[in-house]
């Protein structure tokens, strides 16, 4: 037997309880999101000013490699979060969400090549070093316009949204659904791969687009800069999450479980199911878009492997691990599991794949609410969902029977 | 790919050749001192010809060619291919004749023009070499052919004509006329026909002779007849205009006939890719189209039988001809078992959740890639191809369909019919649709529904390494190979209609040739990606594929 001190016990007793109305806290409808959105704020905030007002050998600095790094993660938690609108909202799985990331990337990859100017390698003025290399005369007629920002910008959202509605029309409309829509999307980003490694497609083929100079007149290898897309990168992000919130809360959002739960009923209803998943997918593609606008001038590079189908399915566990159907979730393991990634790839390169692919089996197998389902397991939350899981019919989604939860 | 690895063979075995060269020198003094040369060295009765060679002056050589066609006939073979490459030396002191060629070392080899027995290094300036002009050249040319038509099997008879149809000398003719009475097969008969024929039409003067000449030529595919009646069309000076064109008109036909065998050709060729990717899809057609289970590592079980293939032939070198089919069981148990581990430790628990089985299957597949990369390497594995396998079967001079993919092919349909024959005929098959129709039924009708889940998806899984081991054969193994599978073979189910194998074999053979027609136009790349743009559309249209399920199945 052991002896507990009482004094202990009540001391543990308090921090459980209030560990505890933190975690039903967060389960109130969009306290989650708020939360996070207040605490990626003020991270973003407190690091960009280490940065910027610390010197490089105070302990509190953050250096601009941390900076660029966050803005890359905060990027990937903005395409989870898209991916969680769609499935975890909707329960349409997409495998080829990092199609739409990887468009927008270009859109403003092809902004940035036409910036570098004459300061390519072979002093061009009009056309960029691969076009050179490829000795190509003029620059194609899809290059024109791109070395204004706004036009840019306005394709690298124009382009994928057309996509996502296209292929969404197209698919929702003849009702592939399930596993079959994953692999049509999974189809799409993998045909999308082979065309841009083609040379002739006038995208840099292989090598994609690089060696970006400066966005906007502003130098890409600043601090200032790299702390000013950092901060570009958040306010989007907080953004997206409130517009993203305001829409699942909505009666549309209403709707939209209503599709993921029971689409036949649904549409017995009178509601035009396919509408409304076409809407959310080309505002999912949107999001995807715009994170990929975002990472291309972080990581300086954009290239066909973007659209690689691991890519996608990547950001697929991303959402899994941090729990789909909450936007926090999405974001948290989105952050969390490039975290890992980054630290692990440094310690044993070998061994990501291998925990990788482990964290797929084991968190579709024993977590299949993610993190943020833990969460609510542990903060008191008895398990009628999972019984109500045993019951549904309606194998293609295991997170029914719940409530929107931003 | 496969040829660098016979070249590895080949350093194997020069080095082995060194250590035969020593015993080759201590053999060689032995034999100078028990006998002047071994039985089969060269005809006796030659020796005082062939000893005239290394004095002989140019011309003086052709005679004694000449002479040693005649007399020697067949025997000669050797010395005149030697010649005819440079490599006839003789030793200045001994006068011994001998072939020698420079090894991967610089060193030179000499061996005995006849037997081949190792004369061991020789110095250069010990040695001498016979010379050969192009004149010579052309006659030991002919000599060589002369022996072929006279003497060689029907295959090299044939080669020997074909070869004189670009040589229509008045010589060659009668060369020909002597060897169609000595006695040839049908089909060298033809070609001989064909030879007279393209003569008639280039000396004659008479219309009609010409014209029944055009008759015979029209009717051939061989380049040299091509190029006559090409030459004939453009020649300005040709007065027959009828002459003219008929030779116009059997061009078009014979070109017309070309571009059909070129058809013929992409449709192989289409049907070939069709194989190698009903091969991949068929294990899938099992555990997702009977079993509904989404595997996303369905690829890796392909790469395991090509690895399985890899590790077989390393643990049997000597008999690489046999290994393929050692490779096919290992490869089915191989795969089918790591697949039925699968099935029981992950699959089990997510059954009727399609989306999480993909997503760890496809976690699965991770693993299983980075463990054959960490286990094997990176980088490619070198797969022989079996001598029987390689080469291939010409069907005529402009078709002819490489001996690997025409098995492949047939492996395909082999495996195929099996599979149909299982689900069809067997128990485990009987018990398979009926789980895959109701579950609950099955279950209370008394079938063992998860034995017959692990089995189904076993099976599958085996089926997918099978293909591994055809496929090694066709790409290169490496982690990556079943990666770039697992798309295509899913398409191909999907566009054929899930749960149906013959849509399966339906939806591979038209994909496939599909795209090798669209390769001439596009591009392979691009071909690849209307092809896939296209299925997309298709499935938009046709949610349920080319042969829908129907009845309560489908549900």
């Amino acid at each position: 037997m052991i002896r507990v001190n009482p004094a202990l016990n009540t001391v543990v007793k308090n921090v459980w309880s209030t560990v505890g109305s933190v975690l039903s806290n967060l389960r109130q409808p969009g306290k989650g999101s708020s939360m996070l959105v207040g605490v990626l704020l003020v991270t973003t905030l407190a690091m960009s000013a280490a940065n910027l007002l610390l010197p490089v050998d105070s302990p509190l600095y953050v250096s601009t490699y941390t900076i660029t790094l966050m803005g890359k993660y905060l990027c990937f938690a903005m395409l989870a979060m898209a991916v969680d609108i769609i499935w975890g909202y909707c329960g349409i799985l997409s495998l080829g969400h990092g199609a739409f990331f990887a468009l927008g990337g270009y859109g403003m990859g092809m902004y940035l090549m036409r910036q570098i100017g004459d300061r390519g390698v072979y002093g061009n003025p009009d056309l960029p070093d691969f076009m050179v290399f490829l000795n190509w005369q003029e620059l194609p007629w899809y290059w024109s316009g791109m070395d204004q920002f706004w036009f840019a910008v306005l394709m690298a959202l124009a382009v994928p949204g057309l996509l996502a509605f296209v292929f969404g029309w197209l698919a929702f409309r003849s009702r592939v659904t399930g596993v079959y829509l994953s692999i049509m999307t999974q189809a799409l980003t993998y045909a999308l791969m082979l065309a841009f490694f083609r040379n002739e497609m006038g995208f840099g083929g292989n090598n994609g687009l690089t060696d970006f100079k400066d966005i906007l007149g502003f130098d890409l290898q600043s601090d200032a800069t790299r702390v000013g897309l950092l901060l570009v990168t958040t306010l989007l992000l907080v953004i997206a999450i409130l517009t993203s919130r305001a829409i699942v809360q909505s009666r549309l959002g209403r709707v939209i479980v209503a599709v993921r739960d029971a689409e036949a009923r649904s549409r017995f209803l009178g509601y035009r199911t396919e509408h409304y998943k076409v809407w959310l997918f080309v505002y999912s593609a949107l999001i995807a878009a715009v994170a990929g606008m975002l990472y291309v001038p972080q990581v300086g590079i954009i290239n066909p492997g973007e659209f690689s189908p691991l890519n996608s399915i990547e950001v697929v566990v991303w959402v899994a691990v941090g729990g789909r159907g909450t936007l926090y979730g999405a974001i948290v393991g989105a952050l969390l599991v490039n975290y890992a990634k980054t630290r692990f790839t440094a310690i044993m390169p070998d061994g990501w794949l291998f925990a990788l692919g482990a964290l797929f089996v084991i968190v579709t197998v024993y977590l299949p609410q993610g993190l943020a389902g833990l969460l609510q397991r542990f903060s008191g939350d008895k398990p009628e969902q999972a019984a109500g899981r045993e019951l549904d019919s309606d194998a293609s989604n295991g997170v029914s029977g719940r409530e929107a939860n931003a | 790919m496969k040829k660098l690895s016979v070249k590895k063979l080949c350093v194997k075995e020069l080095s082995l050749q060194k250590l035969i060269q020593c015993c080759g020198l201590l053999l060689a003094l032995l034999a100078s001192v028990c006998a002047q040369a071994q039985p089969n060295t060269a005809p006796p009765a030659m020796d005082a010809t062939l000893q005239q060679l290394t004095k002989a002056s140019l011309r003086e050589t052709g005679a004694l060619v000449e002479h040693l066609e005649r007399v020697g006939g067949k025997t000669m073979r050797p010395l005149f291919e030697t010649m005819l490459a440079g490599d006839l030396h003789y030793h200045k002191e001994t006068g011994q004749l001998m072939a020698v060629r420079k090894n991967v070392d610089g060193d030179r080899l000499g061996r005995d023009v006849f037997s081949g027995a190792d004369f061991g290094v020789q110095q250069r300036r010990d040695i001498k070499k016979i010379r050969v002009n192009n004149r010579l050249r052309s006659q030991l040319r002919s000599a060589l052919g002369r022996m072929d038509l006279f003497h060689g099997s029907e295959a090299e008879k044939r080669a020997a004509v074909e070869a004189i149809l670009d040589d229509l000398s008045t010589e060659n003719m009668r060369l020909l006329e002597s060897a169609a009475d000595a006695g040839v097969g049908a089909a060298v008969t033809d070609l001989i026909d064909l030879a007279e024929a393209m003569v008639r039409l280039r000396d004659s003067s008479i219309t009609d002779e010409r014209l029944a000449a055009i008759e015979v030529m029209s009717e051939r595919l061989e380049a040299p007849v091509r190029n006559q009646l090409q030459r004939l069309v453009d020649n300005e000076n040709e007065q027959d205009m009828v002459v003219k064109a008929a030779a116009a008109k059997a061009l078009d036909k014979i070109s017309g006939r070309i571009e059909f065998y070129g058809q013929l050709e992409q449709l192989f060729f289409g049907l070939s890719l069709g194989s190698v990717l009903l091969l991949a899809a068929i294990g899938l057609a099992i555990t997702f189209g009977v079993m509904g289970v989404i595997n996303m590592a369905h690829g890796e079980m392909i790469m395991l039988g090509a690895y399985t293939t890899y590790v077989i032939q390393q643990l049997m070198p000597e008999a690489i001809g046999y290994s393929l089919l050692i490779a096919v069981p290992a490869a089915f148990l191989v795969s089918g078992s790591v697949g039925v581990l699968i099935e029981r430790g992950v699959i089990r628990h997510l059954q009727g959740r399609p989306l999480e089985t993909l997503l760890a299957t496809f976690g699965i597949s991770l693993i299983l890639q980075q463990a054959v990369r960490s286990i094997f390497s990176p980088l490619n594995m070198q797969v022989v191809t079996p001598e029987w396998m390689s080469g291939s079967l010409s069907i005529n001079p402009v078709f002819s369909v490489t001996f690997n993919r025409l098995y492949i092919l047939l492996f395909a349909i082999a495996v195929f019919v099996t599979l149909v024959m299982i689900l069809k005929k067997s128990s485990l098959g009987l018990n398979v649709r009926a789980v895959s129709q109701n579950r609950d039924m099955a279950k209370a009708m008394g079938v063992r529904t998860e034995m017959v889940d692990a089995m189904t998806f076993g099976l599958g899984s085996g089926i997918a390494g099978v293909a591994g081991v055809a496929l090694s054969q066709l790409t290169n193994v490496g982690p990556n190979l079943g990666q770039s599978y697992i798309i295509d073979s899913f398409m191909v189910v999907v566009f054929g209609g899930v749960g149906n194998l013959l849509g399966t074999l339906v939806g591979g053979f038209s994909l496939g040739v599909a795209n090798k027609f669209l390769e001439p136009s596009t591009g392979a790349v691009l071909a690849n990606i209307i092809v896939l743009v296209c299925l997309i559309l298709f499935i938009q249209k046709r949610p349920k594929g080319l042969f829908p399920q129907r009845g309560r199945a489908a549900q």
